[in-house]
């Protein structure tokens, strides 16, 4: 008989409500303890101190105000164990957020360097299993040159969908990334 | 790692398994679904690594949905235990791993800012918890069944009695959430979320069923929910090109 693996339990919608389990002071919970799980490094941590932010808008140009997302990237050094964090999208505004360093650059089994990335998966009412995608940084134009994931993205228009872009804003390096769900510019998720 | 035998890559995910991310007859989907395919990539250490999470951030009372948003009393409702394991693809326990919980109340409401549903709210329920798997990947809480809520779909659906849930594994692509149902409820094959999924056994794999002979008597049922999270290849041979 052959071997089969089990199947994998299957998902279903985090649902409009997925603050009370997940940032509990959103849904006006007053239990939780540890909170702001988007603050992602302790003062003492190695590398570059980023702000990533952005907000999501749904295949009608909406902003989705209802979305938990999380974050889980290198350390400034490009070794794992990172760096996790989670956020959610502002209820009135839909902003997110999180502080974080710049993770560095980390390397695929086969050898092949990797540009600095961050992973993102999101997870919302209307979401049936999360979105994956992952956050490249303007100012590595070099290194996302030759990243095999933004070259196996055949059009410059949707690799734009993946690199944020930085500022500075009162002396804090500020990375924009901005999700479309869907359209022209829909941002490109994975199946990984 | 070392040996004739490594850890490979994680299972690919049986997108037909789980339920697609356009599926109209749940009406939220149809504006928040990606239009192109996904993206097959091969797995970075980012995708084969994870956060870890310590008994140190778990409140004592975590596991007690009945118990810890108490003001001073214990919630209404049906008392139940949920336990289970959580295990990989391979029937290997997942120890260690952080499990999340929230829910409605017994009668069908969230305590949340937006639930405006007309059902009361219990002041002694607030409807999340937390456990980690043990060693060999068990966990249990404590809570009361909620109740179904009516919502805006399709006119007025109603949702089966469900409890959310959120784990995390070893690894990023483990990273599940879902929401398990209970065993005899005749809204399950009603629901438009549920059957957002296409294949019945998959539907049956999210239904908790009645454990009688774990309840504690004159004090609360007890129901099964099992959870499989993917698993990974063994790679027998691996050829690495020169220099790595
Ligand atoms: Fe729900």
């Amino acid at each position: 008989m052959p071997v089969e693996p089990l199947k994998e339990t299957p998902s279903q919608t985090a649902g409009p409500y997925v603050h009370i389990g997940t940032w509990p002071s959103a849904a006006g919970l007053p239990i939780r303890t540890q909170e702001k799980p988007n603050v992602m490094v302790g003062a003492g941590a190695k590398g570059e101190r980023i702000r990533i932010e952005g907000m999501i808008h749904d295949g009608a140009g909406s902003v989705v105000t209802d979305a938990m997302l999380e974050l889980w990237h290198a350390n400034a050094d490009g070794q794992f164990p990172g760096h996790w964090g989670r956020t959610i999208t502002d209820l009135k505004t839909g902003e997110w957020f999180f502080e974080s360093v710049k993770p560095g650059a980390t390397k695929l089994a086969d050898g092949r360097a990797e540009a600095p990335f961050a992973t993102l998966i999101i997870f919302a009412r209307g979401i049936n299993i999360h979105l994956h995608t992952r956050i490249y940084f303007a100012d590595e134009d070099r290194a996302n040159a030759g990243d095999p994931t933004l070259k196996a993205v055949a059009e410059p228009h949707l690799q734009k969908t993946l690199i944020a872009s930085r500022s500075t804003r009162s002396g804090q390096t500020v990375y924009r990334f901005d999700i479309r769900l869907q359209g022209d510019n829909e941002t490109v998720f994975f199946d990984i | 790692m070392g040996g004739n035998m490594q850890k490979g890559e994680f299972y690919r995910r049986d997108r037909n398994w789980h339920p697609p991310g356009y599926a109209p007859g749940y009406k939220s989907t149809v504006l928040r679904s990606p239009r192109r395919a996904l993206l097959s990539l091969p797995q970075s250490p980012a995708d084969l690594t994870g956060p870890v999470f310590g008994h140190g951030m778990l409140d004592p009372l975590d596991h007690d949905l009945i118990r810890n948003f108490g003001a001073g009393g214990e919630a209404i409702g049906e008392r139940i235990v949920v336990h289970g394991r959580v295990v990989d693809q391979n029937a290997k326990p997942v120890a260690g791993t952080l499990l999340e919980v929230w829910q409605a109340n017994a009668c069908g409401r969230y305590r949340h800012v937006r639930d405006g549903y007309v059902a009361p709210l219990d002041p002694n329920f607030g409807g999340c918890g937390r456990v980690i798997t043990d060693a060999d990947g068990n966990f249990a809480f404590r809570t009361i069944k909620p109740g179904p809520y009516p919502w805006r779909n399709d006119g007025s659906d109603w949702r089966p009695a469900h409890i959310h849930f959120s784990i995390f594994g070893h690894a990023f692509t483990q990273r599940l959430i879902s929401q398990f149902y209970f065993e005899g409820d005749p809204l399950i094959a009603k629901c438009p979320i549920v059957n957002t999924i296409r294949d019945r056994s998959a539907v049956d794999s999210l239904i908790a069923r009645l454990d009688l002979e774990n309840q504690t008597p004159f004090d609360h049922l007890t129901y099964r929910f099992d959870i499989v999270l993917r698993g990974r290849r063994s790679t027998f041979f691996e050829n690495r090109p020169e220099g790595n």
